[in-house]
């Protein structure tokens, strides 16, 4: 599209490239979602196989340990990250997709407008998160899981990934638009907006290539704050008999089952800090492929670099 | 408009309110300084210097944790068992639980005489049993409680218990309208004559259930519905309530008016209440709580490591898991179908490997020992058998067998990894596949009493000593069968039980009812029966034992000083 | 009529919304408040059970009942706990929660804030990568880790504080750093984000040319701007922590109104789960206004 080789998309790239803790990242989670999307197969293990020897600590034969039915917690941990890399990305773009169209359409309208889309976030903000998901999933489950599976019964557990990201992406945008309007309203009064919008830049252009790359930082924010908590939340929906379904595991229930080893009188610990450990990595990375992105985005205001 | 709403409590007054208003002045006049950051710092120091101001609660002389907070104390509405212990801790029935084995002792009443047929009882109330504010406990108040307690607009579920009562049944059933006409009068002031249904082995266990309390009569005739809140609330067992804040703790005061209260030597007592099994041992191991009450906040997950410290004890315990089969449908409408399944389960292993505390493996519904009986062996784990079965309701290996779900109530992990091996073992042993289906508390009732499901876990705790609470759950016309399974002959088998009056006989009629339930229909199955666990260390604790009713009355538990 | 006027006037409308939406999306799910594992004693009995709360009306004659009711000030009955009203079981948990929430938004706002302006002003230095980490740790490591890891170390090992219950301030402290902690990691990872931003905007190096002094560029012209998506956070943020927190309550057995969140849904307590909407719909109308009357005040360049 763009061969200039001067051109911005260039130039990130290039600026990108020059980031270690960003190409570290991007790297690490290439790696691990290879690992977990073919590591599955490759492995002989069965996750959900039991044996007969329960507990066993990290070895040679179990990398990282068995659960209470004697399953390989390691090939447990990769599937769970399967699962925990897709339902953070969904609904961290769902949220993400419906957040920034909605602070960016409240902030640059202002007014009326304005107070109407943000009251209606208010609305919503007050049905507390909980009830929420956990009504749409129950009449999900109760009314539509009855009618899926006369016409699709293989896909059913698809569908119910689908219907919990979806739950979940739908309430976590809440914060993501209150902050972008925030941003958008102290954006849209500075000198480079106010001049391409004199020089007649149509509005829909203007949020699109002048708003929205300085809105990059409060994304990459969000992003990063939002997928360990989409992540976390799913364990919370196991709980409720709302998440993935036994006898699968996503990171976030191994994590939950782990937290119960934090106990003064015996601690499997590798039961905890495995899946734990993964998370803060992955995390770690997704924070280094943020902050890489970040700077390579930046907008050089009054540099000449843009505008 | 809160605060003006709140409850005439002083403890609530002391840590809630109060505290809330001086909060809130000092984030005011830390806000006046100005300066966002100094003053978010002030909070802080203000908050903590509030805090520090609320003068801490004096360490009561023994501290209980009970599980979760009661839904209710009224004696006559509670179901729960934590609601249970705090009403036996202020009320008191004619008879009361023996400490050390769950009987029946003297209670409100110092004795009895039972007629030789065992339908008739006289009991002789003590005549220097008084409620905590003063005034006598007469025979007329017994009566009247009772009649209360089977009035159905009072809607007490273990209204039932009054079955074996004459015309217990028809009252609360709504046939007969009159409550007066209970088998129950008072004959004199401290004379109470009940006239039976039927023989009930266990009819004095049954007076020192809550459910058969006397309430006081003047307060709920003033208070109605909330006389429970009256200040102060008159009680007639060994403590009275001091003050009560929600999901905190209960604080007793030893009740002087109480019959027997030379024997209760604590005088403050303090009932915890909270539902994280984690933070009540964390509470337990450091001294802040010197009983642990309730099985279900000891973390199932320690079990073993608990069970092997002197100070957590292990006792047989009248509760019972099972596996209902929805027999309405296919394809558990076959009962080779569900004999199969029953006998593929290996449930040793499930005790061994899940439950970890020494539960017995059972495939009969009553737990052994219940009331002196021994339940059928029940369909025991037998794979070849079952494919055997399986194959002749025409799923050789499995084949053409439906996709099924075993359903259960999240809450407990153990729950969760029972159906994990359940599936694993069905699908080992006959090839079937199962979906788990986990479901919330209510949904998961809503789904089991609608028969909308294909298998789904089950649990029963006995009310009183004797199989019967276990085996007329599975009557035909009774709310807690849930299986679709209905059986004239099993009808018949507990009521032929029900009016045998020699024990034995009674015993062996109830074991044939059983071996239908558990070996030839199987509309239920056994998993395990449960075991009882309390926390206490010996040489803090005394005057508390294990027992099958886990019952550990309040008037023997006593602090040992060292 | 001054924008905030009209909001306030507005925030009994926003409120009747909420407790219409919530009613009826509550009485959709399956399951009731009366359904539990032992039957009711008979008919009869159930008959009278829910009539005495109503039950037995249509659901628009609940629905009117009920707002007449809230509109008295009266919250109705709990169906769970059956000894107590919904009002004074708010009344009993929310000083709690309140002292709670209002300790914990001090850590995460007096900790995130320097944290996250630390990390700005030395972008991609040591400062920054350590600001980073400890933000990362409180980003991921989730509040039932946290909590009972705390316990373990400072409650049971090094025995400093309780390990539960609520009382005199050392009972405060485990809970209050659960709870801030978790917090002041996005407080300060949206501290950093609004610093960078401005720090780079002309309007700073316009200051900065004016001659003034670094910090002074910073405290006067760097700060206040850079807490925009700070206080745009605050608004919800403060309303959540001042409701109570389900996970740090339950770990630390503190009797706040945080249980009520997840407990009155699972024991479809409708009224005390009302109860719960509307107080916490309350708290974010006015703190988001508040939030929003703060924004403007510290960027003069947003208008309305």
């Amino acid at each position: 599209m763009n061969t200039d080789p001067s051109s911005p998309g260039r130039l990130a790239l290039r600026r990108f490239l020059r980031n270690p803790m960003a190409v570290s990242g991007v790297v690490f989670l290439l790696l691990i979602a290879a690992v977990s999307v073919l590591g599955p197969g490759v492995l002989a293990t069965d996750p959900n196989q039991g044996s007969d020897s329960p507990f066993v600590p990290p070895g040679v034969s179990h990398w990282m340990g068995t659960d209470i039915h004697g399953r390989d917690l390691f090939s447990r941990v990769l599937v769970g990250t399967r699962i925990s890399l897709l339902v953070g990305a969904v609904g961290a773009g769902v949220s993400l997709l419906i957040g920034v169209t909605w602070g960016l359409v409240s902030g640059w309208r202002g007014g009326r407008t304005d107070a109407w889309m943000m009251r209606f976030v208010d609305v919503l903000y007050a049905l507390p998160t909980v009830v929420w998901v956990m009504l749409t999933l129950t009449i999900f489950e109760t009314r539509c899981v009855g009618w899926l599976s006369e016409r699709w019964p293989a896909s059913i557990p698809a569908f119910r990934l689908a219907a919990m990201m979806v739950s979940l992406g739908s309430v976590s945008w809440l914060t993501m638009a209150r902050i972008v309007r925030a941003q958008v309203l102290s954006l849209r009064e500075r000198p480079f907006i106010l001049a391409a919008q004199s020089i007649g830049v149509s509005p829909v252009r203007l949020m699109l290539w002048h708003l929205l790359p300085n809105l990059a930082g409060v994304v990459i924010v969000y992003l990063t704050l939002t997928v360990p908590a989409v992540v976390l939340y799913e364990s919370f929906l196991s709980f409720l008999g709302l998440g993935v379904r036994p006898p699968q595991a996503s990171l976030g229930t191994l994590i939950a089952d782990g937290a119960s080893q934090l106990n003064p009188v015996r601690v499997r610990w590798w039961l905890l800090v495995f899946p734990a450990g993964l998370m803060a990595l992955l995390l770690a990375a997704l924070n280094g492929v943020g902050e890489g992105l970040r700077s390579a985005f930046e907008p050089r205001e009054g540099n000449g670099d843009q505008n | 408009m809160i605060h003006s709403l709140v409850q005439q409590n002083a403890l609530v007054r002391k840590t809630g309110v109060f505290c809330c208003l001086h909060w809130w002045a000092g984030l005011f006049e830390s806000l006046r300084l100005g300066l966002s950051v100094r003053a978010l710092g002030g909070v802080l120091i203000v908050g903590v210097w509030v805090l520090a101001g609320c003068s801490p609660l004096e360490r009561a002389d023994l501290v209980l944790h009970n599980g979760p907070e009661p839904e209710t104390i009224d004696p006559q509405i509670l179901t729960g068992q934590a609601d249970g212990r705090i009403a036996s801790a202020l009320f008191e029935g004619l008879t009361r639980f023996n400490p050390t084995n769950g009987t029946a002792m003297p209670g409100l009443a110092s004795h009895w005489e039972i007629s030789s047929d065992g339908l008739t009882y006289l009991f002789f109330l003590r005549p220097e049993a008084r409620w905590s504010t003063g005034e006598p406990i007469e025979a007329n108040e017994v009566v009247w409680s009772w009649r209360r307690a089977v009035t159905p607009a009072t809607a007490a579920d273990y209204a039932s218990q009054f079955f074996c009562i004459r015309k217990g049944r028809a009252i609360v059933n709504g046939e007969l309208r009159d409550a007066s006409q209970l088998g129950a009068e008072a004959l004199d002031a401290h004379t109470v004559r009940v006239h039976l249904e039927n023989p009930t082995p266990y009819f004095l266990e049954l007076m020192a259930s809550r459910v058969f309390f006397p309430v006081p009569q003047r307060a709920v005739e003033r208070w109605g519905d909330h006389w429970i809140r009256a200040e102060p609330l008159p009680c007639s067992g060994p403590y009275q309530l001091l003050s009560w804040r929600v999901n905190d703790r209960f604080r007793l005061r030893r009740n002087p008016q109480y019959w027997d209260a030379a024997q209760v030597t604590a005088e403050r007592i303090d009932i915890l209440s909270g539902d994280n099994p984690s933070t009540a041992l964390n509470l337990f191991l450091n001294g802040e709580v010197d009983l642990i009450s309730d099985r279900k906040i000891i973390p199932g997950e320690l079990g073993p490591e608990l069970a092997a410290r002197p100070d957590f004890h292990r006792f047989d315990y009248l509760g019972q898991d099972f596996i209902r089969f929805n027999t309405t449908r296919k394809p558990f409408q076959d009962a080779r179908v569900r004999r199969a399944v029953a006998m593929a389960l290996d449930r040793s292993r499930i005790t061994a490997h899940i439950t970890r505390m020494g539960e017995r493996p059972s495939a009969a519904v009553t737990p052994a020992g219940t009331g002196g009986y021994q339940p059928p062996a029940g369909l025991s784990y037998d794979p070849a058998t079952a494919r055997r079965l399986l194959a002749e309701a025409g799923y050789p290996e499995g084949r053409g067998f439906p996709a099924i779900e075993y359903t259960f109530n999240v809450g407990s992990r153990i729950y969760e990894q029972t159906g994990v091996e359940i599936q694993s073992m069905l699908r080992e042993h006959l090839g079937i596949r199962v979906e788990l289906r986990p479901l919330e508390w209510k949904t998961y009732l809503t789904e089991m009493s609608a028969l909308n499901y294909d298998f789904i876990r089950g649990s029963w705790v006995g009310d009183y000593d004797d199989p019967m609470t276990f085996l007329d759950c599975f009557l035909s016309d009774s709310g807690n069968n849930r299986t679709g399974w209905k059986d004239i002959r099993y009808d018949r088998l507990l009521q032929a039980a029900a009016a045998e009056a020699d024990p034995q006989r009674r015993l062996g009629i109830l074991r044939e009812a059983e071996t239908l339930l558990v070996v030839e229909a199987v509309p239920v199955t056994g998993l395990y029966s449960h075991v009882g666990l309390y926390a206490a260390d010996p040489r803090k604790v005394g005057g508390i034992w294990p027992n099958r009713m886990d019952e550990h009355p309040f008037f023997s538990m006593r602090r040992i000083r060292p | 009529m001054r924008p905030w006027m009209a909001r306030l006037a507005l925030i009994p409308v926003l409120l009747w919304m909420v407790a219409t939406l919530s009613f009826f999306l509550l009485r959709a799910v399956p399951g009731g408040p009366f359904d539990r594992e032992r039957a009711p004693a008979s008919r009869e009995a159930e008959a009278a059970l829910k009539a005495r709360y109503h039950w037995d009306e249509p659901l628009w004659r609940q629905y009117e009942r009920y707002l007449g009711n809230v509109i008295r000030g009266d919250l109705g009955p709990s169906l769970k706990y059956r000894d107590h009203s919904v009002n004074d079981l708010l009344g009993q948990t929310v000083p709690v929660s309140l002292s709670l929430g209002a300790m914990a938004f001090g850590v995460a706002i007096g900790l995130g804030i320097p944290l996250g302006a630390l990390g700005a002003l030395k972008r991609g230095g040591w400062a920054d990568h350590a600001a980073a980490g400890l933000t990362l740790v409180g980003v991921c490591v989730p509040v039932f880790v946290l909590g009972p890891l705390l316990v373990l170390v400072f409650g049971l090992w090094l025995g400093w504080f309780p390990v539960a219950l609520w009382g005199p301030w050392q009972n405060a402290v485990l809970p209050t750093l659960t709870l801030g902690l978790y917090f002041a990691a996005r407080v300060a990872r949206w501290m950093r984000e609004g610093m960078l931003e401005v720090l780079r905007s002309p309007h700073v190096q316009t200051a900065r040319a004016k001659g003034l002094s670094e910090t002074a560029v910073i405290l006067r012209h760097v700060v206040p701007v850079a807490l925009v998506p700070v206080i745009s956070y605050t608004g919800p943020m403060l309303a959540d922590l001042l409701t109570g927190s389900f996970v740090v309550e339950n770990v630390f057995q503190i009797p706040g109104t945080g249980a009520f969140f997840i407990n009155s849904f699972f024991s479809r307590d409708y009224t005390m789960m009302m109860g719960m909407v509307l107080f916490y719909s309350v708290l974010l109308q006015v703190l988001n206004l508040m939030s929003d009357l703060l924004l403007r005040w510290v960027d003069p360049r947003i208008r309305s």
